[in-house]
């Protein structure tokens, strides 16, 4: 399992804020699934060339979360992804989000409907199975 | 026992002349992990260095390095302590080997495995002549020679500078390697924010001699946020913000960075009436230079133990 996870220093996204993003979207994709084994912290913070440090950080956020599970001399396991944040606080942190990609649409002169279509083949590429098992 | 802090100073401050290059440090570096210290050229970060390793003498405050106070460092001290310094002084003449069989004489600890990993490391061969070095693979031999004692406290003064960038990533890796023991720690000194980003765990700033901050380098980048304010018109003036570091204004907006984003600042900008007000994070890079820069206010991030 590959987890191609890549690192932007002089971001504006802190490291620790980069890992916990990807292993999520690669959560929320597929690429990884419930039982696959993620790198121990040492690991891939000589693969990533990180201080230990920050990849723990990320870790013990995701697993707060529910995403992953670190198993004592077995490894860090990817876990069933359980309810993360009350329905008002997701649609909170959501709103902003949509507010970017509709407003670098219409800078692009994306019409709506042209919009619409290319957020619904997108969302179809995505396994919405997986994520909605977690009923809010 | 052992004490929670590896270095400790109070008030330290050191004039040359009537300037006080250092004044009034008050520093603590935790025992375990990886401390930056960064500042402008010319800002007292290598006096400070210098004082601390007793090798200069302070005008007056007080220090500890490993319990032991920095004025006079016992042999036994300077042995946990590995310092390399900016110049990568070697003898030209020696190779890669003579220079630590020379080196390892004066260290009982002298781990070889540690010096062959370090120098392989940074693709160095044993016979090579200093004199024939790159200025990346005397880095490494110097890195190499200060990593082999196994020191307690790593002590290094801009080690980055004038590396390529695969030497570089050379140290930083090495930098890594070193915390596998947790009860190692790194206090170094740099310009090269991207490196910082990778390793440190903690960060000083150092301002003309005086310590801006000092605290968790995730805790820095937190505390310093930019609020963009949009009015209809053309904005008003700006009121006394406290933690204020920079602002810019044009024709319909103000622009501001400022440290311990809290209620009260928020208060303050909402009696702007400002149309839109937009908080965001900011690059640590943009953060550092609005803290060096000379715009606004000086503020201060500190932990509260030492504050004033």
């Amino acid at each position: 399992m590959n987890l191609n996870i890549t690192i932007t220093t002089g971001s504006t996204t802190p490291i620790y804020k980069q890992i916990t993003e990807q292993v999520r979207h690669a959560a929320a994709t597929g690429r990884l699934t419930v039982a696959d084994q993620l790198p121990s912290v040492r690991a891939l913070a000589e693969e990533l060339v990180l201080n230990p440090n920050t990849v723990a950080r990320a870790y013990a956020d995701l697993a707060r979360e529910g995403l992953i599970e670190s198993r004592p001399g077995r490894g860090v396991f990817v876990i069933q992804k359980r309810k993360v944040f009350r329905r008002e606080e997701g649609r909170r942190r959501l709103e902003p989000l949509i507010d970017t990609l509709i407003g670098e649409a219409m800078a692009m002169d994306f019409t709506p409907d042209q919009l619409l279509e290319a957020f619904e083949n997108k969302l179809s590429e995505w396994k919405y199975e997986e994520w909605s098992s977690s009923k809010r | 026992m052992k004490s929670e802090y590896v270095i400790r100073t109070r008030g330290l401050t050191r004039y040359f002349g009537a300037r006080p290059a250092v004044y009034e440090l008050d520093l603590e570096v935790p025992r375990g992990g990886v401390f930056a210290f960064l500042g402008r050229n010319g800002s007292g970060k290598s006096t400070v260095i210098r004082m601390l390793l007793g090798l200069l003498q302070p005008t007056r405050g007080a220090g500890e390095i490993l319990g032991c106070d920095i004025r006079a460092p016992t042999p036994e001290i300077r042995g946990r302590i590995g310092y390399l310094t900016e110049e990568h002084q070697l003898y030209r003449w020696m190779s890669v080997q003579e220079c630590e069989r020379f080196q390892s004489r004066f260290y009982p600890r002298w781990n070889e495995r540690i010096f062959r990993g370090v120098i392989d490391h940074f693709g160095l061969k044993a016979g090579a002549r200093v004199k024939n070095l790159s200025r990346g693979e005397r880095a490494g031999l110097c890195l190499g020679l200060t990593l082999a004692p196994d020191p307690e406290l790593l002590i290094l003064d801009d080690p980055a500078l004038g590396l390529d960038p695969v030497a570089r990533r050379s140290l930083v890796e090495s930098m890594i390697q070193l915390t596998r023991q947790s009860d190692r720690t790194i206090f170094f000194s740099t310009h090269q924010l991207d490196d910082m980003e990778r390793v440190a765990d903690y960060v000083a700033v150092l301002d003309q001699g005086v310590l801006r901050a000092c605290c968790p380098l995730d805790s820095f980048r937190e505390n310093v946020r930019q609020v963009q304010l949009r009015f209809s018109g053309t904005p008003p003036k700006l009121p006394k913000i406290p933690g204020l570091l920079q602002a810019v204004r044009t024709d319909r907006a103000i622009r501001i960075i400022c440290v311990h984003y809290d209620e009260t600042v928020d208060g303050v900008l909402q009696s702007l009436n400002p149309t839109e007000l937009e908080i965001s994070e900011i690059r640590l890079e943009d953060a550092l230079i609005s803290y060096l820069g000379r715009h606004g206010e000086k503020s201060f991030i500190l932990p509260e133990t030492v504050q004033p």
